[in-house]
This record gives C-alpha cells, sequence and structure tokens, in this order.
C-alpha cells in the first residue's frame, strides 16, 4: 500500500523509495517470519512432548488398558506385570496433606503481607517467601533427609501414632522416611508458592473495597474476612490449584524422602513411592521395551493431569488479578 | 440507665470486635513468621553443615572413591556450567523471538496458543521433560549425554525468558517504539536497535532467572546428564552436574559424602540465591527507569 502511494510521485524519487522500501520490506518479512517460528516451536515442543509420551507408553497401554490405574501389581522382575495405584495413591496422599498443611500458613502469611504487616517489614519479609521459592528442590530434599525427618518428622510420626495409632492413616510401625516426611517437605516447598500469588491476588483487589468496609466501621480483620476473602476467593482457589500442581509433579525431594516402598498401605507413617519418584529410581533401571513403556505412561499420566490444573488455575487467577505480570510468573 | 444500658453492650461489642481483629492480626504474622522459618533454617544448616568441608581443593579437585580422602567436585562445576550454558545459549534467542512476538501480537490465534504452550510448559514436571528428551535424544543416540541435559535445560528455561523478556518489552514506553518507526526504522530494526536495549536489563533478569532455576535441576538430569565422576566437557559424553551430585551424595551411606553433599548444597544454594537477588535488585531499578521515562 505504501509502495503504491509512492509509486504516484514523481518517477525519479519513486523509484529510489521504492527500493528502499523492498529491501526494509524485505526485512521485515523475514524478521516476522523468524519471530512466527519461533514461536510455533514453543507451540510444538508441548505438543511433542504429548505426541512423545503416547506413542512412547504403547506397549503399556495396549497390554494393562485402564486396568494400569486400578491395579497395584508393580512386578518388574517375575511376571512382568505393571499397575500404577500405590504411586497414584502416594501422589494424591502426600499431595493432600502437603496443601492441608500449607493452605492456611501460607493464606495468613498472604493477608499479613498484603493488609497487616508494617511498611518497612513488607519488602524484607517478601524477598525472603520469594527467595524461600528459589531454592533447588534437591537441596529441600537433603535438608528434609538429614534435618527434618530426624528433629521434626519423625518425633511427629511417633506422637501421631502413640495417640492416634488406631487410625489406619496413623498406623505403625513408625519410619523416618514416610509418606508424613514427603507431605511435610511438599509442604515447605509449597508455602512460598501459594503466599506470593495469594499475596498478588489481594493486592489486585481495589481499594475502594477495603475503603467501603472501613468507613461503615469494620475492624481490619473484618475487612479482610468479609470482603477481602470473598473478593478474592477464586484468585486464592487459582493459587491453591497451581500448587497442588506443583506438588504433584515435585521429584527430587520427594524421591529422597518418602522412603521408595512399593506396599499400597493407608498409613501416612509407612514409606511409599509417588509417580514422579518411581519414574526418577527405575527409569534408568528398566531393562525391557513393555517397563520403560510402563514408566512413560506414568510420565503421561502426569503431563494431562498438569495440563489440566494449570490450565483450570490460571483461569481462575487470571478472572480475579486481571493476569498481571506477578502472578503469571509465580 | 437506659442510656448505659444501651451504651454497654456496643461498648463492649466494639471491644470485642477489636480483640478479635488483634489476634487475627497476630494469628497472621505468626503464620508469616512461620512461611519464612524454613528459608533461614536451610541456609543456616547448609551454612553450618557445608563450610567444613569447604576448601579450595574442594572446588578445583575430582571426585575420590570411598575413604580416599579429598576428592571436589570440579567435575560437576564444569558440569553444570556446559549444561546450563548450553542450554541458554539456544533458549535464549529462541526465547526472546517469541517475546518479542507474543507482545507484538497478543491477540492473534498464534500468540494464543503460544501464551497457553508457555504456561503448560512452564508446568510440566522437570521429570517429563526428562522422559521427553530420553526418547527424542538419549535413546535415538544411544547413550547419555551432555548435550541431553542441555536440551532439558533449554526446555525447562524457555517459559521463564518467555515470560520476563514479554513483561519487559511491555514496559517499554510505545512512544520510543513509533519514533523509530517514524524515523523510517523498519520494525526489526526498531526491535532490535530501539526496543531490546530499552529492556536489556529486564531481559538480563529474566535470564538470571532460568539460569538459577536450571541450574538446580536434579530430577530430569538423571536420565539425560546421566552424571560421570571423571573430568568431561565432551558434549557426546555423559557428564556430572551440581545437583544431582547432591543427589547421588545425600542418598549414599557414607557420612564422608553426605558432607560433601552439604558442601556442594552450599556452592549451589549461593549461586542460586545470588542470581536471585541481582536479579531482583536489577528488576526493581530497571522498572522505576522505565516508569520515569514513560513520564
Amino acid at each position: 500500500m505504501n509502495a503504491g502511494a509512492r509509486a504516484a510521485g514523481p518517477p525519479r524519487r519513486a523509484s529510489l523509495s521504492a527500493r528502499a522500501g523492498v529491501r526494509l520490506r524485505h526485512g521485515d518479512r523475514l524478521y516476522a517470519v523468524a519471530l512466527a517460528l519461533a514461536s510455533l516451536l514453543v507451540v510444538a515442543i508441548v505438543v511433542a512432548i504429548g505426541w512423545d509420551l503416547w506413542a512412547g507408553s504403547r506397549l503399556s497401554r495396549d497390554a494393562f488398558g485402564l486396568e494400569f490405574l486400578v491395579s497395584s501389581r508393580w512386578d518388574p522382575a517375575i511376571d512382568r506385570v505393571f499397575g500404577a495405584l500405590p504411586f497414584i495413591q502416594g501422589t494424591l496422599v502426600t499431595s493432600f496433606v502437603a496443601l492441608l498443611m500449607a493452605v492456611p500458613l501460607s493464606l495468613g502469611a498472604a493477608v499479613f503481607l498484603a493488609e497487616l504487616a508494617p511498611g518497612w517489614l513488607r519488602q524484607p519479609l517478601s524477598l525472603l517467601i520469594e527467595l524461600l521459592a528459589a531454592v533447588p528442590s534437591v537441596v529441600y530434599g537433603l535438608w528434609g533427609l538429614f534435618v527434618l525427618i530426624p528433629t521434626l518428622v519423625k518425633p511427629l510420626a511417633q506422637g501421631l501414632n502413640g495417640s492416634l495409632g488406631f487410625l489406619p492413616i496413623f498406623a505403625g510401625p513408625v519410619f523416618g522416611p514416610s509418606r508424613l516426611a514427603a507431605s511435610v517437605v511438599l509442604a515447605t516447598m509449597l508455602l512460598p508458592t501459594i503466599t506470593a500469588i495469594s499475596r498478588d491476588v489481594l493486592l489486585a483487589i481495589p481499594a475502594a473495597q477495603r475503603e467501603g468496609a472501613l468507613a461503615l466501621g469494620a475492624t481490619r480483620w473484618e475487612v479482610v474476612r468479609q470482603v477481602l476473602i470473598p473478593f478474592g476467593a477464586s484468585g486464592f482457589l487459582g493459587a491453591i490449584i497451581l500448587a497442588l500442581g506443583r506438588a504433584l509433579g515435585e521429584t527430587i525431594a520427594v524421591t529422597m524422602v518418602i522412603g521408595n516402598n512399593l506396599d499400597l498401605t493407608p498409613s501416612l507413617l509407612h514409606p511409599g513411592y509417588t509417580m514422579a519418584s518411581i519414574v526418577a529410581n527405575e527409569f534408568t533401571e528398566a531393562t525391557f521395551d513393555l517397563y520403560l513403556n510402563a514408566l512413560i505412561e506414568i510420565g503421561l499420566a502426569l503431563f494431562v493431569i498438569t495440563l489440566l490444573i494449570n490450565a483450570f488455575a490460571r483461569l481462575l487467577i487470571f478472572r480475579v488479578a486481571g493476569g498481571s505480570a506477578r502472578v503469571v510468573q509465580a | 440507665m437506659s442510656t448505659t444500658s444501651r451504651r454497654a453492650p456496643d461498648a463492649w461489642r466494639l471491644r470485642r470486635r477489636r480483640i478479635a481483629s488483634l489476634v487475627a492480626s497476630g494469628l497472621a504474622a505468626a503464620c508469616a513468621i512461620a512461611t519464612a522459618i524454613p528459608l533461614i533454617w536451610i541456609l543456616a544448616y547448609v551454612f553450618q553443615a557445608g563450610a567444613p568441608a569447604l576448601s579450595l581443593g574442594f572446588l578445583t579437585s575430582l571426585p575420590t572413591p570411598v575413604g580416599v580422602p579429598g576428592g571436589g567436585i570440579a567435575n560437576a562445576i564444569v558440569g553444570s556450567a556446559i549444561t546450563v550454558g548450553v542450554g541458554l545459549l539456544v533458549a535464549a534467542p529462541i526465547g526472546i523471538a517469541v517475546a518479542i512476538y507474543v507482545a507484538a501480537n497478543p491477540h492473534r490465534p498464534l500468540g494464543i496458543a503460544v501464551r497457553f504452550s508457555t504456561d503448560t510448559l512452564a508446568g510440566v514436571p522437570s521429570i517429563v521433560m526428562g522422559i521427553f528428551v530420553y526418547t527424542i535424544v538419549v535413546r535415538p543416540a544411544g547413550h547419555f549425554s551432555a548435550l541431553a541435559g542441555a536440551v532439558v535445560l533449554g526446555i525447562i528455561m524457555l517459559p521463564i525468558v518467555i515470560r520476563t523478556t514479554e513483561e519487559m518489552i511491555k514496559l517499554v514506553p510505545t512512544s520510543l517504539r513509533e519514533g523509530s518507526l517514524a524515523l523510517g526504522a523498519p520494525e526489526w530494526r526498531t526491535s532490535i536497535r530501539v526496543i531490546l536495549p530499552a529492556a536489556a536489563s529486564g531481559i538480563l533478569t529474566g535470564l538470571m532467572l532460568a539460569v538459577a532455576r536450571a541450574a538446580g535441576e536434579a530430577a530430569p538430569m538423571l536420565f539425560t546428564a546421566f552424571g560421570n565422576p571423571f573430568f568431561s566437557t565432551d558434549l557426546n559424553e555423559p557428564i556430572a552436574t551440581l545437583p544431582h551430585t547432591i543427589f547421588v551424595y545425600a542418598i549414599s551411606p557414607y557420612p564422608d559424602w553426605q558432607s560433601k553433599a552439604w558442601a556442594t548444597a552450599f556452592i549451589l544454594i549461593s549461586l542460586v540465591l545470588i542470581l536471585n537477588i541481582v536479579a531482583r535488585v536489577l528488576v526493581s531499578w530497571r522498572t522505576r527507569r522505565l516508569g520515569t521515562m514513560a513520564r
């Protein structure tokens, strides 16, 4: 269109600027194509991961079908039968217990950071909690294994077993590395995630909401409980679901503290396995194709679950915070 | 009498509400402290348990077999540098290009697809990415390799680079871009000479956060880079990395190796936290500067 307009001008100038224009347009077209190709690559990677896991688990899917998800026999040595139920149970139980511990604490911390903390304390405390999110998970595992289990988890487990041991979930014997240990370490890792996102959700709530309630005579706690929490509810839910996604896929820290045991028991105090930790432990030992396919199928299940969870969580957070930079990053 | 009896319950109720508010605030403060404690606890312990085993020799020598004194993590330091470095070399240009595209075309179908893919990629467990790279790099090649480790880390870094770069590009005032275009500069020149320099320190922040994240990834290394007790710089050979070394030493039954795990954790956590703190300082400084530019 520009070239057309220029061509209407005097011939000499037209040819000059037309040539320059063509050169520049070529550059721009090339540039646009390069950017679009890079963007396509990102989409292609996600599609390729899904396709790769689907194709790579074919033997296992053909052999066991849906039985794979409900059978608890994991026997690569003799019968070569694979069922993932102990791992699915382990993943669900540890993630759920971790959320149970982390959610109240981190929502309280978020309320404090966003609404109640004195100004001079907000920045340093926020930084501290954000740095907690940056600690590599292998360091959490190391700390969990050598510090948290002996000082906190084992005494806690003994206490629970002693007082509530008649409940199947607290049945003995008491081990150090256990589903409980994995849950506690996971909870520690989830704290900064939920805190940071919930704080951003709170900060995104319009000031007029607070001012209205304060003007009606509400105390600060009443503002939080009656105005901010209902207003940000779906945002908090999004934060929790995003944390759940993280908990389900967390690998190395869990592998180090869960004790790696195939038994399917309801006890939290028993060592167990999660979907991610069985893959971490046995992937390089998978000596025949069906074995490897079964492990890849567990990876496929993890991929599908995290896909759904992330889509749902982002939808929820986006509705409240309008996808502000910090929220999307966390 | 009637007035006092009407006032007294009101005052009492108000007082009760104020006390409830105070108690709730106190609980929230306790939650915040409880949330911050693990970091202090971890840092203190890593320092306390890691410092005794640290020495110059630890950083510059190779691992020794169990029972042989000395030994270090030189191979893992070099291995982490190589895998993260090669991964970054791939992820940085692609990520920045994608971010420019998404920032410019947020509502086109491809822009929406890219945003969704980036979010998904950020949420995929790293162990699953490890499986993916195992089947596309390790299995065809027939052996574990540093290259496979670099590819996994590249994929892990990609969404971080894309998001931070996109946010930083969006902070660049449109007047800068319009000014450049009005002077006759084509779109690509405007991007490279005007927008990217204006967003440079923000992009650097994103790269640093990506490196900090990738440097700490142990799980996908188990079946890509695999680990290697010897010194190697060959992209086609298995290679040791810092997080993988921590994992192997930590789950070993030897106290000597366990104390080396703490010392290695000391190195890794220092690196990661320094990168994070510098990145945060950079971004707050940059946001302020771009803010004044916009005004």
